[in-house]
């Protein structure tokens, strides 16, 4: 199945793309996708703690079930200053 | 959520006119109202900065927004709130966000705005990136609540339309 990713922030400065087009199997999740990133993406790893993760513009954790044409973005924290 | 808060939460690209959606906003009924505007500073973390470029998930931001309406209507006294995000490039002194809060009485408008904008900050999907002389940095940010990083609800799990 196929499924849209979307990088932000800084994060599309490190995959050099604001987007991807991923296939993968049947019953893949989010954390597989965030797997796939980290191995192929330098600093990715050192980031992937700190980012939110969501599907179809709902945040969602890890364990997410993918589906044929879902939308996946990884998010840096939002960039707030200093209160 | 009042049925006439129809365009409580916007993303734009150009200047925002914060003294028109203070006087569209005002109504008899109120007592109060509060506005908070963030404004780009010169200087970050001791370097001087150029400019900022902000950039959204704009979607995604636009239903968090949102989100923030509905829980901020909840949790306060208040009768209208405007929430509009600037994106794109800024210069120097100018409003980037701005959250307007009208309401009978001040004490909930000012608890109100305070809670929107921190909340903002930590959870609506938008970002900002500053140009310095010497280079630019996408600004950091606080971590994300646990309830966003571990959400208890799992989306529905919907396929997307196409």
């Amino acid at each position: 199945m196929q499924v849209r990713v979307l990088f932000f922030g800084v994060l599309k400065d490190l995959a050099g793309q604001s987007s991807d087009s991923l296939t993968l199997p049947e019953h893949a999740t989010l954390g597989d996708v965030l797997a796939h990133y980290q191995m192929r993406i330098a600093s990715f790893g050192n980031l992937s703690a700190s980012l939110a993760l969501s599907v179809n513009q709902q945040y969602a954790a890890p364990e997410t079930e993918l589906h044929a044409g879902d939308e996946i973005a990884f998010l840096p924290p939002v960039s707030g200053g200093l209160s | 959520m009042p049925l006439e808060c129809l365009k409580c939460v916007q993303i734009v690209r150009e200047r925002i006119d914060v003294p028109g959606f203070v006087n569209k906003m005002k109504c008899p009924d109120d007592g109060a109202v509060v506005v908070f505007e963030g404004v780009v500073r010169n200087n970050s973390r001791g370097r001087r900065t150029l400019f900022l470029d902000y950039e959204a998930y704009e979607e995604m931001a636009i239903t968090q927004m949102n989100d923030l309406i509905e829980k901020v209507f909840s949790q306060f006294a208040i009768r209208e709130v405007v929430i509009v995000h600037r994106i794109g490039r800024l210069q120097i002194g100018e409003t980037s966000v701005a959250v307007i809060v009208a309401s009978a009485h001040r004490a909930a408008a000012f608890d109100a705005c305070r809670w929107l904008i921190d909340s903002l900050k930590q959870t609506v999907p938008i970002w900002k990136k500053e140009y310095f002389e010497d280079g630019a940095v996408w600004a950091p940010g606080e971590p994300f609540p646990a309830e966003i990083l571990r959400p208890r609800d799992l989306p529905s799990q919907k396929p997307a339309s196409n």
